[in-house]
Formats: structure tokens, sequence, C-alpha cells
């Protein structure tokens, strides 16, 4: 039950195996060798980086580093979301959208996961704030992308049936009651997917990190299953706020279909 | 009576006129002039600044929903949000007995209220929303097309329904390219100019329904 350190000699080696990436690329003429390079880069730095901030901040003693790093975190979130949507809601509202929920969500959740249930003294130690922000953010995000971007593909598909509804003198919310239904049960599936096969085809990424650092793999699964709850809470209350949210965005006072506030969809 | 006064549609020259009950109002035009735009805009469904007044009641000073429950706009291309037509009627009694008075005047078989959507042909679909438009008994419809994709008999059947429309004292603006078909039902025709770029100089707009006799 020892934790064994890795030396800078290690990473290269694990590296050598980008090789079969690049050999793959070049085989196929698949041209992704420059993009390969670029995000191994990336992603080298970006570890390293995170890694020497979050041992700085975990020296310090005031609680407004883990607040700055948290703002950040967020807002990274929020503008992956944006990214990730193919019909993007015009202006501030695509931004504005995401990064609302991820910032209610991520911190109501973490805060309730690390001071009510993991209760560590004080509760504020960011060792525990920031991972279990991490996870949350990470899973909620792909929740609400997925809400939003079925949400407005969908409106966009059934455009002539939902003005039907409307014309037909229906509500604006029950006109889009179906949109609703098929955009939340796609943000809600990647989670409850995760739910049925972690532990058999998959090993979670904490648990398997708390394995590696000598932790009773007991304990780990416990952690798990708690991490795994939090998550889903969270996916949950973050897909309901984005998909309500965006549905009064598409919609009007005047109970119009407001297809006019989504950009054309990039390409 | 709907009165429409000031009405903008996008660039075009403001829109003035009035439809009583019992009269049909044809709305004429080249494609892009606005003609679907107009009935769009009188039922609420697009943003038009203007004043729409039925029976004294101003389209923004009522709930749209309820608006739109008395102004009824049957679009050309018929929408369906279920999978078979029957869960997209109400089902009190009153509806049901209307739903069979008009699915029969339009020669529409009951068995077709189960069949799914995609198994109709469009004619059927095009019928069987024109049903769902009157089950609420509107005070105004705004039918854009009714009978653009029916075989000629179909098309006489909605014809003749919304012609007992208008004697029921409904107000009914259509939009039709049938100039025999607005001959038979319209007491005028309001002609919408063509959009701006295309329209010659010479040529003033004036938005004005004219007068014309029912042949």
């Amino acid at each position: 039950m020892t934790y064994v350190p890795l030396s800078v000699t290690d990473i290269v080696l694990a590296a050598l195996l980008m090789i079969a990436n690049g050999a793959l690329s070049w085989g196929f003429g698949l041209k992704l060798e420059r993009t390969l390079l670029l995000n191994s880069i990336r992603m080298v730095v970006q570890l390293a980086l995170i890694g020497f901030v979050l041992k700085w901040i975990f020296l310090q003693t005031s609680p407004w580093w883990t607040i700055l790093l948290a703002v950040i975190m967020i807002a990274v979130a929020g503008f992956e979301i944006t990214l990730r949507q193919n019909r993007k809601l015009k202006g501030l509202l695509a931004y504005g959208l995401g990064t609302g929920t991820m910032m209610f969500v991520g911190i109501l959740v973490t805060v309730y996961a690390v001071r009510g249930i993991i209760e560590p003294d004080p509760w504020y130690q960011p060792r525990y704030i920031l991972p279990i922000l991490g996870m949350v953010l990470g899973n909620t995000m792909t929740g609400v992308s997925l809400v939003l971007s079925t949400f407005v593909e969908t409106a966009h598909r059934e455009r002539v049936n939902i003005e039907a509804r409307l014309a037909a003198g229906h509500p604006r919310f029950v006109a889009l009651d179906n949109v609703l239904s098929s955009a939340l049960r796609t943000g809600l599936m990647p989670i409850i997917n995760a739910m049925a096969t972690t532990g058999l085809v998959s090993l979670p990424g904490m648990m398997t990190g708390q394995i590696l650092a000598g932790a009773d793999p007991v304990e780990a699964a416990k952690y798990q299953m708690m991490i795994m709850f939090v998550i889903a809470g969270a996916t949950a209350m973050g897909v309901v706020i984005a998909g309500l949210g965006v549905m009064v965005l598409l919609t009007d006072s005047r109970h119009r279909l407001r297809l006019d506030r989504v950009e054309s969809p990039s390409q | 009576m709907l009165r429409v006064e000031n009405l903008r549609i996008g660039d075009s020259a403001p829109l003035s006129f009035e439809v009583k009950e019992g009269e049909c109002l044809a709305i004429q035009g080249p494609s892009g002039s606005g003609k679907t735009r107009l009935l769009r805009a009188i039922a609420d469904l697009d943003d038009a600044p203007g004043l729409v007044v039925l029976n004294g009641a101003l389209r923004n000073e009522m709930e749209a929903p309820r608006w739109r429950q008395m102004v009824r706009y049957v679009a050309a291309e018929p929408g369906w949000w279920t999978d078979t037509p029957r869960p997209a009627f109400p089902d009190t009694p009153k509806a049901v007995s209307v739903r069979k008075k008009l699915m029969h005047a339009l020669n529409l078989g009951p068995e077709l209220l189960d069949r799914p959507i995609a198994k109709l042909s469009t004619g059927e679909r095009l019928r069987l929303a024109f049903v769902r438009a009157l089950i609420d008994e509107p005070r105004a419809l705004l039918l854009d097309e009714p009978t653009a994709s029916l075989d000629p008999t179909n098309a006489a059947l909605v014809e003749e329904l919304i012609r007992y429309q208008l004697l029921s004292g409904k107000i009914v603006l259509l939009v039709s390219h049938n100039q025999a078909q607005i001959d038979r039902l319209a007491d005028k025709t309001l002609k919408l100019a063509a959009p701006q770029k295309f329209a010659s100089p010479a040529k003033k707009q004036t938005n004005e329904p004219t007068e014309r006799i029912k042949t």
C-alpha cells in the first residue's frame, strides 16, 4: 500500500505510445499529425500547470485563491458548452445560460458534497473543494451541452408542428413539451448509462486514482458511489435548469417561437 | 368585425382594412409580398407593429393563446405533434360531435383518426388539420392556400365548408392563387405589392382592399 512516484523518464516512456497514433494518422493519410502533436503538448502543459497551481493553492491559507480557481473553472466550463453548440443562441445569451447553470449547480452541489457529506475540517479546504467541483462541472457540462443542442435542433426540425400548436392556442410551454422532454432525456442519458456500467466495464478515474495512491479499494469504492450520486444529482439539476432556460429564451411573452434568436449553424 | 390598422409587415407600406362577420377577404400578391406573414402577424405568431382588433378586443391586450383561439391561422403546410390525429383533438362531448360532423363534411372516414400521421396522404393531413382548426369554433379564420394541394373533389368540399363558415358568421381571410376560387368566395380583395426591390418605382402601392362582386 505505497504510492510510487513517476519520474520524467516514465512520462517520456508513456509518450512513446503516441507514435502509434502518429503512425495511424500517417498510414491512413488522416492528416492529424499536427493536431495530435499540438494537443499532446497542450495536455502536458495544462496538467503540469494545474499540478503546480493546485500545489501552490493547497499551501495557501486564504480561501480566495480557491474561489478564484473555482470561478475560472466555471467560466471555462460555460465557454466549452457554448463551443459544443452547433446552433448557438445569439449574443450573450449563449454563454450566459450555460455559465449561469454551471455556476449555480457547481457551487450548490460541491458545497453540499464537501460540507454536508465528506465534512473535512475546515470544510473549505481546496484539496476537497476543487476536485469535487471539477468532477461535478465536467459531468454537468456534458448534460447541459446535450440538452441545449438537442432542444434547439429539435425545435428547428419541429418548427411547423410547434407553430401548429401555438396557432391552435396552446401556451408556449405546452406547445414545447415534447421538445423539452426529448432534450431532457438526451441530457440525462450519459450519466444514467455511466451508472449502469461503472465498475464493470470502466473503473472510474477517481477510484483508480485512490487505489493507485494506496487507499483501501473498499474505501475507494465508497467514495466512488458517493461521487456518482453527487454527479447524477448535479447533472439532473443542470439539465432541468438549462432545459427550462432555453425554452424561455426560444419563446416570448406573446407565446411565439423565436428561432430568430438562434444563429445559423456553423458550416 | 376584424379591424387591421397600420399593420407593418417587413418593410412594406402599412396595411389597414376591415372584415365583417360573414365576409371573406381574399389576399393576393406575388411570392414574397408577405401574404403568409400578414396572416401570421394577425394571429400574433410573428411580431408586427400595428393594431389588430377583433370585436373591440385588442390583439396586444389579450393573452396570446386566447387570441389564437379566436383568430385561427391555418398554415399551408399542416403541422402535427402527435403520432395519430386523435390526441390532437379535444375530447369533450361537444368537440367530438363537431369533429364527427366536420370529418363527414370533408369525406374523411373515422378510421383515419387512429392512423399514424406518416401514413396519411397529404390531402388527408390537410383536411384533418382543417377539421382541427374549426373544432373550437374560432371567430376568424386565416386560411393560407387551403386547397392548393387537394384534388378538385376535395378542394370543392373544403370550399363548401368555408362557405358554410361564412354563412354562420365567421370572418375569413383567404390567401389563394386560384382566381376562380377567389371569385367564388371573396367579398373583397387585398392586393399586396411585390417586395420593394422588385417593384417598379412608377407603380404606387395603395394596399387598400377593393370591393368586388361575388360570382
